[in-house]
């Protein structure tokens, strides 16, 4: 522990202003940041029979339950495409969300008995909630393809889809929404270690944001001049734009991108500098 | 002299009482509108003054490294948070410290430990949590591993780790940081005799061995002055004494009122070691003789004049009865580094049936010495002295005398009269 440079010295002292983020000590700090990924991603379905594969098992439960009720009995339409395609990949980008900023956004309540013995980064455990979720993210991207392959090729629908050239920024998307979970959940987080309130909201926040977003149906229906609307909320690019990447249908414009990046922006610096200033003595008051 | 290595200057922490910390979104909006409404009026809300309350107030102090400094003082006096502060889990309200090294709070055991998760992945998380790099915990591994005695369990879930187990992977890793700087806050009251000693004994390596600092915080008075070098006491978030641990130990001992939360204070002078007959004590009948042998052990000097006093306190915390030791002898003399006992002999002292607690207090003339509180020491049954088949029930006072009661004939004339 003496890798520290001779002159080092620490100087605590109430702190000012917003904007002291002290990422170098989250970069001294990386390797609990793995260790706390690979705690979250192995402990979360220990003592389950069915383990690890309930990260495949959970989206699928879903989109059937998706197909009969939005499909079948609602008939909302999907822009054309099978229906177990059009929910899986909604819910691709939409569960990475939802997850990360459920786990992000009890961080500072949940962790408050650890946080009250030692310093570490406060910041390492939400970032590590949205890596951890980006494992099982991938997990089920693997899933996805499953499905994808086998109604492209050996099944009669496979003429009416298939990847847009606009894959190769899939990444791109997919950094968006972990940005955009962390930002919000922080958020939620800070306004949580102060009013209680707040617990019992998330639940209904993330419930009412998945109908404003188009998960279960595809932002063609919207009506033109309303889709800006749709498009304030930071959600609905993301997950249009993956759904237009990997089946190519999709309502997808430069216009919209642009407003939803701003969006996704503002959301993760308030969550940053919020959390960074409820962080330090959050503690007194739990 | 070396630039310390803990500089603390003028550090004040303010704590806002009452409502605040779990208030809820609407208690804060009337909260808001209340104020907006007196501020119209002259003056403005008092109340906000009135729920503060300093924590800490102006404290100042440095450290010099390898130093090792214990900080005493009564429940709520700021022990805890001068070590949040230095150990940077919250800031201070003002002031300034500067720290140069780096610092490790030994945690209140298993903090950070995941039940569902190996005893060797929870060293590694443990390890980062207080830290540690990857690289320094697989360097320290083995020697964690081999002081927490797990070896056959490395690979089991910590959840079914027995609480002994437990407790001494914590330590184990705790043990192995190796900071510039190790701020210990109460952990040595957990485990078993034997591992509290290891503990106590890998600090002191940590001490001299390797130059490092220690914060020691502690009720036990007894580890304090055994570890520390030098000694801090706070009183009402205040530096009241600051100097060699055994001055600072023997002022703060003297100044201790009774009534107070610590229920053991010991100094290096004498300490306590337990009632030497306890187990003989369960089950008494009341009219049975009670022998207590209290058992001591002196210090680096000799003690004369010493007296011994005891207090017997029932469940419902009132005493019972309280002897001292120059009611019926001289005072007694006793060598250094001795382990004696003093055997008090009660004759029948008829105690109603329960448990009682025992208080000790040693003084060599008017010097204390030693106050230890709250001690096990028996239980009188309810088997009745009178009747072999019978129980005694629903006693009020603290004692059952031996008494009689019997049929007179009536004289009339030795009435008081009610008029």
């Amino acid at each position: 522990m003496s890798n520290l440079p001779a002159d080092y010295e620490l100087v605590i002292r109430p702190s000012r202003g917003w904007l002291h983020l002290n990422l170098r000590d989250l970069w001294r700090y990386r390797d609990l940041l793995f260790l706390l990924v690979h705690r979250d991603f192995v402990a979360k379905y220990k003592q389950t029979i069915l383990g690890p594969a309930w990260f495949i098992l959970q989206p699928l439960l879903t989109t059937l339950v998706f197909t009969v009720i939005f499909g079948k009995i609602a008939k909302i339409p999907t822009d054309g495409l099978p229906p177990v395609l059009f929910y899986l990949a909604g819910l691709l980008g939409w569960s990475y969300f939802a997850q990360t900023f459920q786990s992000t956004s009890g961080t500072l309540v949940a962790n408050a008995d650890l946080f009250g013995k030692v310093y570490f980064p406060r910041l390492v455990v939400p970032l590590s909630a949205v890596i951890s979720n980006l494992l099982a993210f991938a997990l089920q991207l693997v899933t996805f393809l499953c499905f994808w392959t086998y109604f492209k090729f050996f099944s009669t629908a496979g003429v009416s889809f298939g990847f847009s050239g606009a894959i190769v920024w899939f990444p791109l998307v997919v950094l968006q929404i972990a940005g955009l979970s962390l930002g919000v959940g922080l958020c939620l987080s800070a306004l949580t270690a102060k009013y209680r309130d707040f617990t019992y909201l998330s639940g209904f926040i993330i419930q009412i944001w998945m109908y404003a977003t188009p998960v279960i149906y595809p932002l063609s229906q919207i009506p033109e001049g309303w889709r800006w609307v749709a498009v304030l909320n930071p959600m609905t690019m993301p997950v249009e734009t993956i759904k237009y990447m990997l089946l190519g249908q999709g309502v997808v414009g430069p216009f919209y991108l642009a407003l939803s990046v701003a969006m996704t922006v503002v959301f993760l610096l308030c969550g940053v500098l919020v959390f960074n200033k409820i962080e330090k003595t959050f503690i007194d008051t739990v | 002299m070396t630039r310390p290595i803990i500089e603390v200057d003028n550090v004040s922490k303010r704590y806002r009482l009452g409502q605040f910390n779990a208030r809820t979104l609407r208690e804060e909006a009337e909260r808001l509108f209340r104020r907006r409404r007196s501020n119209g009026k002259a003056g403005g809300s008092p109340g906000d003054h009135e729920s503060e309350f300093w924590a800490l107030k102006e404290v100042s102090f440095s450290v010099q490294q390898g130093e090792v400094i214990g900080i005493i003082g009564r429940n709520g006096a700021g022990k805890s948070t001068l070590l949040k502060i230095l150990s940077r889990v919250t800031e201070p309200t003002s002031g300034l410290i500067r720290i140069r090294g780096r610092v490790a709070s030994l945690l209140e055991v298993g903090t950070g430990f995941h039940p569902e998760l190996t005893g060797r992945e929870n060293i590694y998380l443990n390890g980062a949590i207080l830290g540690m790099n990857r690289a320094e915990i697989k360097s320290k591994f083995d020697e964690i591993v081999a002081f927490a005695e797990v070896e056959k369990f490395l690979d089991t879930p910590v959840k079914r780790y027995s609480s002994g187990m437990y407790v001494r992977l914590a330590f184990a890793v705790a043990a192995h940081l190796e900071p510039d700087i190790l701020i210990v806050d109460e952990v040595l009251a957990v485990g078993d005799a034997e591992f509290q000693k290891k503990c106590l004994g890998k600090m002191r390596a940590v001490a001299s061995g390797l130059g490092r600092t220690v914060v020691f915080v502690s009720h036990n008075l007894q580890a304090v002055s055994t570890l520390c070098e030098r000694v801090f006491l706070l009183e009402q978030g205040k530096l009241a004494n600051a100097g060699p641990a055994d001055d600072v130990l023997r002022s703060y001992i003297t100044g201790l009122q009774p009534g107070v939360e610590d229920f053991r204070v010991t100094t290096p002078l004498l300490r306590w070691r337990g009632l030497q007959n306890r187990r003989s004590l369960d089950d008494l009948r009341c009219d049975q003789d009670l022998m207590l042998e209290l058992g001591f052990e002196t210090g680096q000097e000799s003690i004369s004049n010493l007296h011994v006093d005891i207090e017997l306190v029932d469940e419902r915390d009132r005493t019972a009865l309280h002897c001292k030791s120059k009611f019926v002898r001289e005072p007694m003399s006793i060598p250094s580094n001795t382990n004696f006992a003093v055997r008090y002999l009660l004759h029948s002292p008829h105690l109603a049936p329960g448990p009682y607690r025992l208080t000790v207090y040693a003084a060599a003339g008017t010097k204390e010495l030693c106050w230890v509180e709250q001690i096990d020491a028996c239980r009188v049954s309810a088997a009745s002295p009178f009747f072999p088949d019978d129980v005694l029930q629903d006693v009020k006072g603290t004692t059952v005398p031996g008494f009689s009661v019997d049929l007179v004939p009536s004289t009339s004339s030795e009435y008081v009269e009610v008029s």
